[in-house]
């Protein structure tokens, strides 16, 4: 244990996981609204989250850009990260949606148990990873250098980044959104009717199966745009990035309360600066493993999580 | 109606199986056993041999793969099959066995001089720990909801895979050289050597059996009977007065038992573990065998865990374009794993109350 590395570093730690935390917790949110409306895992989440990252770096690779391109001027590098970012959201959208119609449509029409959800969602994470790995031969592949990362301003010691600025304040803007859209607007009422009690929701006119599919599309659009933060700040991306994200974004949904937006965001924030800190504490290598205790550790304590659990139940 | 009943009254070749006199299925049984410890030699039948053995890899040691993926598949059927628990870190008690067996033979381990054991003697003690911790997981995670217990499972593995590669009592990468074989020697030979994998597959074959014996005789049992009340309805079961969480462990801790025997096993052939043995999609790879069988299922489980090793086997050596087939051996069963649970939920050879479950389900959808 290295308490001295973890007094030292607290500034620096804090701002790498809190802009880990924020790409953390837009991944969170496409597990707790599916949960929050099937109390379903959706395991195949870190898979929608996965090709959005290979999603960017394709359009991106079709603009001649590769890992070792010079850092573009300011006026191209809005034009890449608005046409990279779409890329993404439309991938992991449509990958989201796939997922549902593949797998898990056709179990829900036969009233499958639980358990054949979670064993078709391991299917096609596996089905969806391991094609990544063969076609990419398990090699990382780099990410053009969009935006270079900049010393923006210091607060005492600590330096933070334009790229952690932009990661934070992104995530932010795009909760806030989400967070209007499902208690502010029709479809959100839809949605938030069929997560407290899908039969009455039915009886009531709202059309459960596209409620169903808007929030995988919310989910994976949200991936989407994780992934281009993902991409932005590792530098790299792999076959197996989505899955030891995706147990993190959902010890982060967890510890927030599943199927609580805010939650999400509470959760992910807290888990990115947590870790970090674990991380100074015992060495990177033990990152991951932190994610892990601190879930089981909160399912013990506090199954529901931080802020409750549930869509409809704490108005979210 | 009890089971062996609705056996003997059902179609099918199990039931025709279960109207024979006690003489012709004995007859049976020990013939399809003793075909069972021939098939190192099928390379030699004609015709058919020639395309069943394995190119890429000598066909023993394809046969010993095989013997340890019944085991798992054995094991886990017993969690997912039996009592319903979705164990998505299965490896983990495989990778307790084996290293248990490591760090108690293998001239690299901290401790070894202490010891000196050979591998038989370390056998049960490797076996106690893993069933130790799959008590240890069990105790804090069965109280959970089922699809949490699948993430801590998954959780459980990765915690034992990082532990693995990150400590240096268990030496990461380079891993535990010269653990011994097992005991035994004919004509002055070892039994167990190095180049012929004929002995490790009988060894797991016995194995294998001894395991469906003991496995049967639970599940006819007090114990079993809990395990399908659990599985089929928890809160009912309990309210009924089984008690769930005692037999919820119980299915945990002899998975565990049975994967760890699997995981001695494969240290005893291979004498040589480190980190990158326990990846994590092999649980995953497990389940899909036990999913594709049938579970609930023995025979299900068996062939599951035969199909998930002999294919990726068979594979090996063909090639698609510039790539190996072998490689794509966890995405053909990741898209399995769908293809079946949307087609077939049941399963290969499925268990005949786990279809009849599925069934009764399916008439309570209400209609969209």
């Amino acid at each position: 244990m290295d308490f001295s590395g973890l007094i030292n570093d607290f500034g620096p730690l804090t701002v790498t996981g809190l802009a880990q935390g924020a790409i953390i917790a837009l991944f969170a949110l496409g597990y707790t609204l599916v949960y929050g409306v099937l109390r379903l895992i959706n395991f195949a989440h870190s898979e929608v989250f996965l090709l959005g990252t290979y999603a960017c770096l394709f359009v991106w690779g079709l603009f001649g850009l590769d890992q070792n391109s010079a850092t573009p001027s300011v006026g191209p590098m809005l034009l890449y990260m608005v046409i990279g970012l779409i890329a993404a959201i439309v991938v992991s959208g449509a990958t989201a949606l796939t997922v549902e119609f593949v797998a898990y449509r056709p179990l829900r029409r036969r009233n499958a148990p639980p358990l054949a959800f979670l064993i078709t969602a391991i299917g096609a994470s596996l089905f969806i990873s391991e094609v990544v790995g063969v076609t990419t031969h398990r090699n990382q592949t780099g990410v053009p250098p969009i935006i270079q990362a900049r010393p923006l301003f210091t607060i005492g010691d600590t330096t933070v980044t334009n790229l952690q600025v932009l990661i934070i304040l992104l995530a932010l803007v795009m909760m806030f959104a989400l967070d209007r859209f499902i208690n502010g607007s029709r479809l959100g009422r839809g949605v938030r009717a069929v997560a407290q009690n899908p039969d009455s929701a039915a009886l009531m006119g709202v059309n459960k199966s596209r409620v169903i599919a808007l929030v995988f599309l919310l989910g994976g659009l949200m991936a989407g745009i994780a992934a281009v933060m993902y991409d932005l700040k590792i530098g790299v991306t792999r076959y197996d990035a989505g899955f030891l994200l995706g147990i993190d974004a959902f010890t982060a949904a967890v510890l927030g309360g599943i199927g609580n937006l805010r939650g999400a965001l509470l959760g992910g924030l807290l888990l990115g600066v947590l870790q970090n800190y674990a991380a100074g504490l015992f060495g990177s290598q033990w990152l991951h493993a932190a994610s892990f205790v601190l879930l089981v550790v909160i399912l013990l304590f506090r199954p529901t999580g931080l802020l409750g659990e549930s869509l409809g139940r704490s108005r979210a | 109606m009890s089971e062996k009943a609705s056996f003997r009254t059902s179609g099918g070749v199990r039931g025709w199986f279960g109207r024979q006199p006690w003489y012709v299925r004995a007859v049976l049984i020990l013939f399809f056993t003793v075909l069972a410890y021939l098939l190192p030699y099928a390379g030699d039948v004609p015709l058919i041999g020639p395309q069943i053995i394995t190119e890429g890899i000598d066909w023993p040691s394809a046969l010993f793969n095989m013997s340890y993926y019944v085991l798992l598949a054995l094991g886990l059927n017993v969690v997912v099959g039996y009592a319903g628990l979705l164990d998505l870190g299965y490896v983990g008690f495989f990778a307790v066995g084996a290293y248990g067996t490591a760090l108690l033979t293998s001239p690299d381990s901290v401790i070894y001089a202490d010891t000196g054991w050979k591998w038989l003697m370390a056998v049960p003690a490797a076996l106690v720990l893993t069933m130790l911790a799959g008590v240890i997981l069990g105790w804090p995670t069965l109280r959970l909801r089922g699809d949490y217990l699948a993430i801590v499972t998954l959780g459980f593995a990765e915690i034992i895979r990082i532990v693995a590669t990150s400590t240096t009592t268990l030496r990461g990468d380079r891993g535990f050289a010269s653990i011994p074989h097992p005991p035994g020697s004919w004509n002055g030979e070892p039994i167990f050597g190095v180049t012929d994998a004929i002995p490790y597959f009988w060894l797991g074959l016995t194995v294998i059996i001894l395991v469906i014996l003991g496995v049967r005789n639970l599940d006819r049992s007090r114990v079993g009977r809990s395990w399908l009340a659990i599985r089929e309805d928890e809160e009912a079961a309990e309210v009924m007065g089984v008690r769930t969480f005692k037999y919820k462990l119980w299915a945990f801790a002899i998975g565990a038992f049975i994967g760890g025997l699997g995981g001695v096993l494969f240290a005893g052939e291979q004498s040589f573990i480190n980190s990158q043995t326990f990846v994590l999609q092999f649980s995953i790879l497990v389940l899909a065998g036990v999913v594709m069988g049938g579970s609930g299922n023995m025979a299900g489980a068996i062939l599951g865990g035969v199909l998930i090793s002999y294919i990726p086997d068979r594979l090996r050596g063909l090639s698609f374009g510039d790539t190996d087939l072998y490689e794509y051996r966890f995405a053909i069963f990741g898209a399995a794993i769908i293809l079946i649970m949307v087609l077939r939920p049941q399963g290969l050879i499925p268990s005949r109350r786990r279809a009849m479950e599925l069934k009764d389900r399916e008439k309570e959808v209400a209609p969209l």
